[in-house]
């Protein structure tokens, strides 16, 4: 029997009253959830959100509760950890045991349950079944003027089990943050987080996230981040696993001169799919976005970027570009884009581009008349590809981590 | 005859022009010098009437006729030519058809019949000719793919078929050769005349070698702070512009 | 050419007169009654004389449509369409059977194409010019007033290259195998919830037939026209090019001004064989509504192509500057070896007016190329959409595609969107896209007006240029009409 969305109702319902938080929230979450269902779960209903990824395997699973493990600390040591406070859940729960906690503002959603305001759990149905069955992660915040330097999340998963966490950043004015969210586990679970993020006036977060769940694994990741006068969002994703991911960013550019960066590699094998989404809404004068999205394919795996680019009327002077890219490596390989803009000031530089094709030819015919070997001439060819993308990541410690997991990741495959 | 008086302008609700006097007679070629960020272009777009320099103060009279109080393309019919200092790429808009459209709507504005496609195209190749320039110049796209000095070159090229009555050219020697150098001095003198004046904004005297202005006037903080005849210029080059604004000041 | 001259007359023309092609015809009428059902389609199967193939081929279409469901996912936005509130069939009361040659046309007809502003050399041909004194750049026109054809020009020299270029209804019962055979083929009769309609109750179109190896001699043109009240209008048109033929095909659409809105979805199907190339080129300006979104026309038409020869080649330019709303993606579906696909598309929208337009390039054939070159132009408080897709399917190795859009904002008020596509499942296909969204610079306009044209001068001249990769793929004559059209729809938006 699989779970279906008639089984998360079945859950929520079950638990009613003893879930923390905002109870006229989840019911109203909980509402839309069933109306909704999940995206391509059932014969027909396939959202133009959703063209290109189907939650039909997430629909068809079954999932159970968790059972109590051990080996998560096995997995956290074979994470690219750096030396800084890290925030750690396995299985959904926080593990005190296994983080280093920041010296300050820390909270946890188990003890003061905030669900934010950003969220559309009525649009989204995935950040919908967040809010109905919710019960841990980490509230961060960064008051006034602060640095608070690094701080990880980390979520270690396992079993056959799906996990809602919802966490939230908050930082206050001229505050500085770099987040780094790390996620990996072992088995056919699913995770379903969602982030809200707060950048109030001329503070500075930098957002890295490393996906690295297990290849049977399910990953649903929604953010909703507003940026607020002067302040920059500065995001890169970097999504090496799972069976089936979708990750969902909601910029908004609030207040003006924000600037929001939006960059991601996605690289897949097997018959992976990753599902790269995002919103850029701006609505204020003067703002900056820009993205570069880099998808490598191989073997049967599906890439797809959805990004869209909305300027709002009073959005004048705004500055936005987005670059996409898809290498394919393999006859089987499968790529989707779309890449949109929706213009409604006059004022605007606008512009998008996308290609799609293989490695050069003749790059790869010079380096190998270098003598340099089939495979490795590729493997050259393939990170001078990524290398746009991931140049991004301004913090060398940071960017020299995601480089050896992108190499770790190379030699795991044999194209 | 153009007359400048007690013009003060702003850009952005700053002030740049601070009150300039200056007449530049029918016949005559002003060279007006300075430093980065006297006033000297600003003063160009004011005379040519782009919107977004605020008059604060003074006036402009051209032939009599107040200039200010005119659109872009008015002061254009009344025979105000600016050369750009750095001129517009119009994309898919091919140079032939833009000047001809261009000299026809100031034909029409004093009353003069239009020129057709080849009327025209007799006239502008022949006045590329005179400027040493290829014929292609008229097929390309406005300043699309032009090297810089190619730009400058198209807007000397537009100032001979247009026959401006008053040229204000705004550093067009800027980044030229000698060979382009000539060209521009060349565009101007075949233009000279009792009814041809024009205000010449150039850092260099080289340009001052082969157009030899009747007056110099150095511009600086939004002041003219001194004006002489070709002299002046020669002086400049020699010992800069440091004396005279701190003689000024 | 001098695009601002011309510009600037018909700016002028426009601002005396309004809408310049809005005046009705005084011809009697002949209408079926309002309302959709098998006994109009019968009746409309008679009437039209067809054989019985066609007449089950209607009913079929009107089957599966009944089922159907409007389609909703474009970005217009508009008021339900009452179906059975619009006549399906008017014609123009005839004289006699029907006209066998240009004298047998209503004089009034032949006043109203020079009404059109019908290209000069036409409207002479449609007057009855000797056609010989235009060789070389002969123009045929076959016209469709509402529903049906009345006159076909130069058949005999058409006729001498084994061309055949009919109304449809003709075709139906003169060549009804040919029809037959590829009716429907590249536009299912199901396909979407308009070609369904379309299928039902088509009154006429053109056909086309250009034999093997033959080029034909010709531009071949037809212009339509909306002039009846509550009459939706539906052409079809199907043009066949076999092995190493070429034609072009021109298409000319205005419409009276009317206060209500009409409907208008037409289809149009092309079948290019090995090494035949079809080239259809448009210029819409059917009545677009008032400044306050009153009136004008509904365009839903399915346009699409089967490159379905080696080498074969179809392109598609459309000049779209009418319409309250259009929604239209003219296709190539890319079968053949080599095959190439082309769309070049100009889309200016004012006022109120909404425009989803775009195209799809199907790679099927190995080494398929497909070009896609949009201008959107928005201004007043329209939306434009470009909306495209370019598929490459596993067959399609070393398939290309390049796609520009470029979309230009008039005004504050407007919005222009952009959404295209791209999925690809072969390696070694290519596509790139790109994609830029800008207003005319303030500085470009300033240096235009230093020059002396006057401000709706300068916006003429640069949106020109900004549309002139599309523009030159017009033929001539089209070229320069496209040109006078592109300022008289942005007439008012500066300022």
């Amino acid at each position: 029997m699989s779970t279906g969305a008639a089984g998360f109702l079945q859950r929520y319902e079950g638990m009613i009253g003893r879930l923390p938080g905002d109870s006229a929230l989840r019911a109203a979450a909980a509402a839309a959830f069933r109306d909704a269902g999940l995206p391509g779960g059932t014969q027909g209903r396939r959202t133009e959100a959703w063209k290109f990824t189907s939650l039909r395997p997430v629909a068809e699973a079954q999932f159970k509760p968790a059972a109590p493990r051990h080996e998560a600390e096995t997995v956290l040591a074979t994470l690219p950890l750096l030396d800084a406070p890290r925030v750690v859940f396995v299985d959904g729960t926080l593990r005190a045991g296994l983080s280093v906690m920041p010296a300050t503002g820390f909270a946890r959603f188990a003890e003061q349950p905030d669900f934010g305001t950003l969220t559309w759990p009525d649009r989204e149905p995935m950040v919908a079944l967040n809010t109905m069955l919710a019960t841990d992660g980490a509230a961060l915040q960064v008051p006034a003027g602060f640095d608070s330097g690094i701080v990880q999340l980390v979520s270690i998963a396992g079993g056959e089990a799906d996990y809602h966490p919802r966490h939230s950043v908050s930082l206050a004015p001229g505050a500085r943050l770099t987040l780094v969210e790390i996620s990996a586990g072992q088995s056919s679970y699913l995770l379903n987080t969602v982030v809200e993020i707060h950048v109030a006036d001329g503070a500075h977060l930098t957002h890295v996230r490393l996906q690295d769940e297990a290849l049977t694994a399910f990953h649903v990741s929604t953010t909703y981040a507003d940026v607020e006068a002067g302040g920059t969002y500065d995001s890169f994703t970097l999504n090496l696993g799972a069976r089936l991911s979708r990750t969902e960013i909601h910029a908004q550019l609030s207040g003006a001169g924000a600037i929001v960066h939006l960059n991601a590699a996605q690289i897949l094998a097997g018959s992976q799919h990753a599902d790269f989404t995002t919103v850029v809404g701006h609505t204020a004068p003067g703002c900056t976005s820009r993205q570069t999205v880099k998808n490598v394919l191989s073997g049967r795996s599906r890439g797809v970027f959805q990004g869209k680019i909305a300027v709002a009327r009073v959005a004048q002077k705004t500055d936005g570009y987005q670059m996409n890219q898809a290498l394919l490596l393999s006859p089987d390989a499968e790529v989707d884009s779309k890449p949109e803009l929706e213009i409604f000031a006059d004022d605007v530089k606008c512009s998008h581009g996308a290609t799609v094709g293989e490695l050069d030819a003749e790059q790869m015919f010079y380096l190998r008349s270098r003598g340099i070997p089939d495979a490795e001439a590729r493997a050259i060819l393939v990170r001078a590809f990524l290398a746009e993308a991931l140049d991004a990541v301004a913090d060398e410690t940071i960017r020299h981590r995601l480089e050896a997991a992108v190499q770790q990741w190379w030699e795991r495959q044999e194209i | 005859m153009l007359e400048i008086r007690q013009l003060t302008a702003s850009v952005g609700g700053k002030p740049i022009l601070q009150g300039i006097d200056l007449a530049v007679p029918d016949g005559e070629v002003h060279a007006l010098m300075g430093p980065n960020g006297s006033g000297k272009s600003t003063l160009a777009y004011v005379l040519s009437g782009r919107d977004d320099f605020e008059v604060t103060g003074g006036s402009v009279t051209f032939n009599g006729v107040d200039l200010l109080g005119m659109e872009p393309e008015q002061r254009a019919a009344a025979g105000v030519f600016l050369a750009f200092q750095a001129p517009i790429e119009l994309p898919g808009v091919n140079n032939a058809n833009f000047l001809r459209t261009a000299l026809n709507a100031v034909r029409r504005a004093h009353g003069e019949s239009e020129l057709d496609a080849v009327q025209f195209l007799k006239m502008a190749r022949a006045a590329a000719r005179q400027l040493a320039m290829p014929d292609d110049m008229l097929k390309r796209n406005v300043n699309v793919g032009f090297s810089g000095g190619e730009k400058k070159r198209n807007e000397v090229l537009q100032m001979a078929i247009l026959r401006p009555r008053l040229a204000i050219l705004d550093e067009t020697d800027s980044g030229l050769d000698i060979d382009a150098l000539k060209i521009v001095a060349d565009g101007v003198n075949a233009l000279r005349g009792p009814a041809f004046s024009a205000l010449v904004i150039t850092h260099h005297q080289r340009l001052l070698d082969h157009l030899v202005p009747n007056r110099v006037h150095v511009l600086a903080h939004g002041r003219i702070v001194r004006s002489g005849g070709p002299e002046l210029a020669k002086e400049l080059e020699k010992s800069g512009y440091a004396g005279l604004i701190a003689e000024a000041a | 050419m001098a695009a601002a001259t011309e510009t600037l007359d018909a700016v002028q023309s426009v601002t005396q007169s309004g809408y310049k092609w809005g005046f009705e015809t005084t011809i009697e009428m002949d209408f079926a009654p309002k309302g959709l059902n098998e006994d109009i389609i019968r009746l409309i199967s008679a009437r039209k004389e067809e054989p019985e193939w066609m007449l089950e081929w209607r009913l079929k279409a009107y089957r599966a449509w009944v089922k159907m469901e409007e389609p909703h996912w474009a970005r217009v936005d508009h008021p339900p369409i009452d179906y059975q509130e619009l006549h399906y069939y008017a014609a123009p009361k005839k004289q006699q059977a029907g006209p066998k040659s240009l004298d047998e046309v209503d004089p009034e007809l032949l006043k109203m194409y020079e009404k059109l502003g019908i290209p000069l050399k036409e409207r002479a041909i449609l007057a009855g010019v000797d056609p010989a004194s235009f060789e070389g750049t002969q123009v045929a026109v076959d016209a469709v007033f509402d529903s049906v054809s009345v006159a076909t020009t130069f058949q005999t020299t058409l006729r001498k290259a084994g061309v055949i270029f009919c109304p449809i209804s003709e075709a139906v019962r003169e060549h009804s195998d040919l029809v037959r055979q590829h009716l429907g083929t590249v536009v299912p009769t199901g396909d979407n919830f308009f070609a369904a309609l379309n299928s039902a109750v088509f009154t006429d179109g053109s056909f086309v037939y250009i034999p093997k190896g033959v080029r034909c001699p010709m531009e071949l043109s037809t212009y339509f026209r909306i002039n009846a009240r509550n009459t939706g209008q539906f052409e079809r048109t199907l043009i066949i090019a076999a092995e190493g033929s070429h034609v072009s095909y021109l298409e000319g659409c205005t419409a009276p001004q009317r206060d209500e809105n009409q409907l208008h979805a037409a289809v149009v199907e092309l079948v290019a064989l090995d090494d035949a190339q079809i080239k259809y080129s448009t210029v819409q300006n059917w009545y677009p509504g008032d400044a306050n979104g009153k009136g004008g026309i509904y365009n839903f038409v399915t346009k699409r192509g089967a490159c379905r020869g080696a080498r074969s080649k179809i392109s598609w330019t459309q000049v779209e500057t009418g319409s309250a709303i259009t929604w239209k993606y003219p296709s190539c579906v890319l079968h053949g070896e080599d095959s190439v696909g082309e769309f070049y598309s100009v889309a200016v929208t004012n006022n109120r007016q909404q425009a989803d337009t775009g195209t799809k390039m199907i790679h099927i054939g190995k080494g398929s190329r497909s070009t896609i070159i949009s201008k959107g132009i928005s201004a007043g408080r329209s939306n434009n959409t470009y909306r495209g897709l370019v598929r490459m399917l596993p067959t399609a190795s070393n398939a290309r595609n390049f796609t520009q859009c470029d979309s230009l904002l008039i005004g504050d008020r407007c919005g222009a969107h952009t959404v295209p596509y791209i999925e690809s499942r072969n390696l070694t296909a290519k596509v790139e896209h790109e994609a830029t969204t800008s207003k005319i610079a303030d500085d470009q306009l300033f240096y235009c007006r230093q020059r002396g044209l006057s401000e709706e001068d300068a916006v003429g001249l640069i949106v020109n240029g900004f549309c002139k990769d599309v523009l030159k793929e017009l033929p001539m004559e089209f070229a320069v009409e496209a040109q006078k059209l592109l300022a008289v729809s942005l007439e008012g938006s500066v300022g």
